[in-house]
Order: structure tokens, then sequence, then C-alpha cells
């Protein structure tokens, strides 16, 4: 574990917190850009040597997740001209309470877990990503902000996946990465539709179909 | 070599399926593709033990079964594409062909991978290959069906990967065992850590239990059914849900090999007898045929999953399961989409008289009526039988008696619904498509009929020996 894997994993939470805390689509879809460039950064910090394995890695999630996925998000909000996410279920200072909450519930958890040798940090960051991720899913009502939730999910498996980074295969790396990719992009198709069918993209309006 | 065959030709076919502009030749690539894989597998079934890519791929009893049950559902929803597909005029055959394709090679490399993280991106593919092919109609339903399957199943098969990968932290690092490989895991399981496995079994009964539509995660499982074109509906409830019991599986058995299973057994009987009650209370009043079907599939997940968590003789019936499982699953979907495009519509009031209107495949939708609802003679009866008395000889007599009762209560509502529409006067409605029932949109489900029927009598002796193989593996046993 390389020294500056710390500090990198604390930005991670603090993007986290930021797309909790904006209701403007762009800022949270900087903030998940940035959280793509961090998670490929820490691919080849932790691991302390370069080699073409983790160089690859790094490159390919720094693509997809901090270039292709967020300007293809970019590009769904200009189409569907929205620019704010207008009435989460939960408010904002609420649900940051509520991601100040999982953090130390992460740490709590974390500090009981049998090691796993990649340093005090990754596991506890990987939790709390996954648990923000998951509030966002849930709060948020514009389907555009479901999918950035979806994506901080991903990136904290990530994480916790980096912990196993020597173990897991290039080749199911690459597959999990396109997957991801495909699964954003097929969303992102069907937000566009959304909007179109709707004039608006929230995913609330989605409430045909239940047993009467 | 010929694994890989079995995933990359039709991934590969996926490309011109989807480019080629003829309809005729689209329909000649799919039948061969399909005829092709059909007959690799069939190959398979004597080259079992056969491993490939340094053991990622192998071949075993329990994916042979769903590999099994994925290419026979695949030929003949293929064959019945080539009716629905002239009947539909479909401006969207290319996307329908070549989505079906990927999820063939998906399926194939689910029920073929030995590694966990292979598998995974397997079942993730499987999910995405369908997606596009639900929202066939264009319109605000489907898009909201859409939505909800894209959402819930990455949801739930983002925490399969957490499965795995808590999998991986739980295999300690020995020189000259392979990460995440099923054989070293199985073979070296009593040095596993225990703390790790089980979280890894929770969000893998989580993560697989989503994308098998296991209650209370199967609230996505109504709405894609009830608006998907019904060969898609037959694709996911025969074709995915299996490939999904079999991540699931995997996991119960390396937990078995740990000596865990006092863990794993409980967790599965509750989501089990769950899924069935919660099937029971939505299938009577269901006014919907397609959605009736979608909560019949979440009660036979519900039996896989009480199958695979009673052990003995549940176990042997829930890989047995898998097989009829699937295949009636095609037959229904099939047949009660041909009624559906009949009548114009999937509401039971508006498709009664359909013995008149459509005889072949009335009189099919009521086989396969008493086919789901595990009625002899045909094979889900042997198969319920084995998890009802596998409950009886585990010491679970309390389980038995509330699944027989629930799968009495699914019987009545299953029977009201599917007698109506084929007995019941017609409405005042005319019918939608005058003319005959297509031969393409019958042959497949007849056949299936035929293999049901025949699994109610006799199960051919390399079947027994590899659904006994894939009992043991599990922690079970065979009759």
């Amino acid at each position: 574990m390389h020294s500056l894997a710390e500090p990198i994993l604390l930005l991670v939470v603090l993007t986290d917190f930021a797309v909790l805390a904006t209701s403007r689509l762009s800022a949270c879809i900087r903030a998940i850009a940035s959280q793509g460039v961090l998670l490929g950064t820490l691919s080849l910090v932790v691991d302390g040597a370069w080699s073409i394995h983790a160089i690859a890695l790094a490159l390919g999630t720094i693509a997809i997740k901090a270039m292709l996925l967020p300007w293809f998000l970019r590009w769904a909000i200009r189409e569907a001209s929205v620019r704010r996410e207008v009435e989460p279920l939960v408010g904002y200072m609420p649900s940051f309470l509520l991601g100040a909450a999982a953090l130390v519930v992460s740490f709590a958890v974390a500090a009981r877990l049998p090691a796993t040798g990649s340093g005090p940090l990754l596991v506890p960051v990987a939790l709390v990503t996954v648990m923000i991720g998951l509030v966002v899913l849930i709060t948020r009502t514009k389907a555009i902000s479901q999918v950035v939730g979806y994506l901080m999910l991903e990136n904290g498996i990530y994480l916790f996946g980096l912990t196993q980074a020597r173990r897991v295969p290039f080749l199911v790396e690459a597959g999990v990465l396109l997957d991801v990719f495909v699964g954003v992009f097929v969303m992102g198709i069907v937000v566009f539709h959304i909007n179109r069918e709707f004039d608006s993209i929230s995913a609330t309006n989605l409430s045909e179909l239940r047993e009467s | 070599m010929i694994l890989l065959a079995l995933i990359l030709m039709p991934v590969l076919a996926a490309v011109p399926a989807f480019f080629v502009t003829r309809p005729g030749a689209r329909t000649a690539l799919l039948l061969g593709c399909a005829t092709v894989h059909v007959m690799l597998v069939a190959r398979l079934w004597t080259m079992v033990g056969t491993a490939a890519l340094g053991g990622w791929l192998g071949v075993d009893g329990l994916g042979l079964i769903v590999l099994t049950v994925n290419s026979v559902l695949f030929i003949v929803v293929v064959s019945y594409a080539v009716g629905f597909l002239r009947a539909q005029r479909a401006r969207e055959g290319r996307v329908l062909a070549s989505g079906m394709l990927v999820f063939l090679g998906a399926a194939s490399l689910v029920a073929l991978s030995h590694h966990l993280a292979l598998l995974w991106v397997g079942m993730e593919a499987t999910t995405l290959s369908l997606a596009p092919l639900i929202y066939d109609r264009h319109d605000r339903r489907s898009l909201e069906a859409v939505w909800k399957y894209l959402v819930l199943s990455s949801v739930g098969i983002a925490l399969a990967l957490l499965a795995v990968f808590l999998l991986a932290t739980a295999q300690p690092s020995v020189a000259g065992t392979r990460p995440l490989v099923l054989d070293d895991l199985v073979a070296g399981a009593g040095s596993l850590d225990h703390w790790w496995l089980r979280a890894s079994f929770v969000f893998a009964i989580v993560g697989f239990g989503t994308k098998m539509g296991l209650a209370p995660m199967h609230t996505w499982k109504p709405d894609t059914y009830g608006e998907a074109p019904s060969l898609v509906g037959a694709l996911m409830a025969g074709g995915i849900t299996s490939c999904a019991f079999l991540g699931l599986a995997r996991f119960t058995q390396i937990l078995v090999a740990a000596g865990l299973e006092g863990f794993a057994r409980p967790l599965l009987l509750a989501f089990g007898l769950f899924s069935l009650v919660v099937a029971a209370a939505f299938i009577i009043g269901q006014a919907d045929v397609k959605r009736l079907l979608a909560y019949s599939s979440v009660e036979h997940m519900g039996l896989l999953a009480l199958g695979l968590g009673l052990g003995g003789l549940g176990t042997y019936g829930a890989v047995l399961h898998v097989l009829n499982n699937g295949l009636v699953k095609g037959l229904l979907f099939l047949v009660v989409g041909n009624l559906v495009l009949a009548a114009g519509s999937s509401a039971a009031a508006d498709m009664r008289g359909m013995l008149r209107a459509r005889p072949v495949s009335a009189m099919l939708a009521v086989l396969g009526l008493f086919a789901i609802t595990g009625s002899p003679p045909f094979g889900m009866f042997l198969s319920e039988f084995a998890i009802v008395s596998g409950a009886v000889q585990q010491h679970h007599p309390v389980v038995a008696i509330v699944a027989l009762a629930l799968l009495a209560v699914i019987f009545v509502g299953i029977a009201r619904m599917i007698l109506e529409i084929v007995l019941g006067a017609r409405p005042a409605a005319p019918l939608v498509a005058i003319d005959r029932e297509r031969p393409w949109m019958v042959l497949g489900p007849l056949v299936l009929a035929g293999i049901v029927l025949m699994l109610g009598s006799y199960i051919p002796s390399a079947l027994q020996q590899q659904l006994a193989r894939a009992a043991t593996a599990l922690g079970g046993s065979a009759p």
C-alpha cells in the first residue's frame, strides 16, 4: 500500500458527499467523473508496482468511468434539457446526514472485519461509497440521478475489488468494466426515450404498472 | 475448443444478424446458429469433465443441465420467431435477432464458467442483452418496464459482484490455487475464512435472487414479463432464471463444501417459502395472464430455492426442476403469446373463447397448465414430488405441509384463468388477427410439450447420472 492511497481515498469520500449535497445534475456528473479519475489512479497506487496489468486497468477505468460515461450522461441531460433534481424524496440536508451516518457505520463495521492486508481506509471507503450510492438510487427521482447512484454503487464495489486486485485477472476486470459501460449506456438510451415520451425524466412518472 | 465455440459463435453471429438487411437471411442465420448450438451441446454430453482456458471453463452436471435448457429453449424460441416476425412485421427484427444471439452466448458463458467472476460477467451480459427487446412496442408501459428491469437487475447484479469479491477475500492466497476457480475453492474449502464466506453468501442470495426473482426482490418481474413480447418472456423465465439459479447454486456448493450448510440452508428455505407465499397471494385474483405467468415464475424460483435449501432428495428435485421449469415456461409463454396476439390484449376477460379461435394453442395452453402446476404425468410432478419428499426426509414436515397448501392454492388460481380463457364465452370484441394459426408458432411449443411429457415417465440414464452428480455436489442425494 502506497502512502498516496490514503489521501486519494479521502478525496473519494469527498466526491461521495458532493453528489449527496448538490441539486445540479451537471455537478453530480462532474463529481462522479472525478471519482472515476481517483479510482483509476488508485488502481495504480494500491499495488505499489507499476505492472502493465495495473497501467492498462487504470487507463481503462479512467477512459470509461471518467470520460466516456460522464460525456454520455452530459449528452443525455442536454438532450433532455434538465438541470436540477427538483423533488428528491428525501431532502438534501437529511440525505447528507444519512451519508454521515453511513460513514460512521462503515468505519465501525470495517474495524471489526478480518484484515484484508490493504491498509486501514480501503474497506471502509468502499463500504461508504456503496451505501451512499444506494441512498442516491433510492431517494432521487430523476432517472439520471439514479444512474449516477448506480455508478457510485459500482465504484464502491470496484474499490472493494481493489483489495483483491492482484488475484482477479485482467480478463475479468475488462469484462466487468465493459458490462458497466454497456449497462450505463443502455440506461442512458432509456433515459433519452423516457424524456421523449413523458417530456420529463422523472422516474416518478413511471407508475402505470402496478397491481390493481 | 468446443466450449469456446459455444460462447463465441452466437456472439459473433450477432454482428451480421444486426447488419444484414434481408429478413430471410437473418432468419436463416438465427436458425443455423441455434441448430449448431444444440448439436454442440449434445456432443458435450459425452465430454463431461472437459475444461478449457486453464480451468476457467468446464463441463459439470449442473452446468450441463442449465446449458441444455438454454440451448433447447433457444432453438424453440427461434423457430417461433420465424412465425412471429412474419406476423408482426416488426421494424426491430434486427435488434431482436442480435439481442437473442448475444443472450445465447452469455447464457452459455454462465453455464460453462468455473471461474466465478467470469460467471458474473456472463450473468450481467444476459441481463443487458434482453433489455432492448423488452422495449419492443415503444410505448410508455414498455418504457417503464425496461427502466424497472434495468435498475433493479443492475443493482442486484452489482451486489452479486460484491459477493464474488467477498468470496475472493475469503480464499487465502496459497501458491498453486487459482483464485475464484470453483474446483480449487471446493477442494480447498477447509481453509476458507468463514466470516467472509458468510458475508459473501448473503450478498449472493440477494444478488442472484434478484435475477431469479425470489420474493421480495421480484417486483420487476410482473412488469417486465407483462410488457415484453412473449418470446422474450420465454427466454427470461426459462433461461435467465436458470442461469441465476446456477450462480446461487455455485455459492451454495462452496458453502456446503466449507461445512457452512447450517448457515446457508435456513436462508434459502426462508426466501423459498416467502416466494411461494407471495406468488400464491398475487396469483389468486390476478386479471392479466402474462402477469399470472410472472408470479408463477416467482413460485417456481421459490421451489428451486427451497429444494437447494433442503438438501438430501430436495436438492435432487431442485436440479431436475431447473430442467422442467425451463422447458414448461418456454411452452406456456409461447402459446399464451399466441392467444394474446389473437385477442390483442393480455387481460383474461378479453381473451375468452380461445378454444374456437385458436384450437391448437388453446389445447397446448391446457397441457401447459397441467404441466406447470406439477400434475402427473408431466415432468414437474416428479421434481416437485422430490422437493416435498425431501422436506419430509430432512425433518421439515412443516415446510412440506405449507408448500403443498400453497401449491394447491396456486393450482386453483392458474387453472381458473387458463380454463376461463380457453373455454369461456367469446366477448363481443373481434379477434385482431383473423388468419389461422401459423405452423411455426405452434411447432416449437408442441415439441416442448412432448419433452416434458416424456420427462414425467422416463429420464434417460445419461441425464439421471448428471442429475445425481449435480445433486451430490450441492450436498444432496439422488434417489
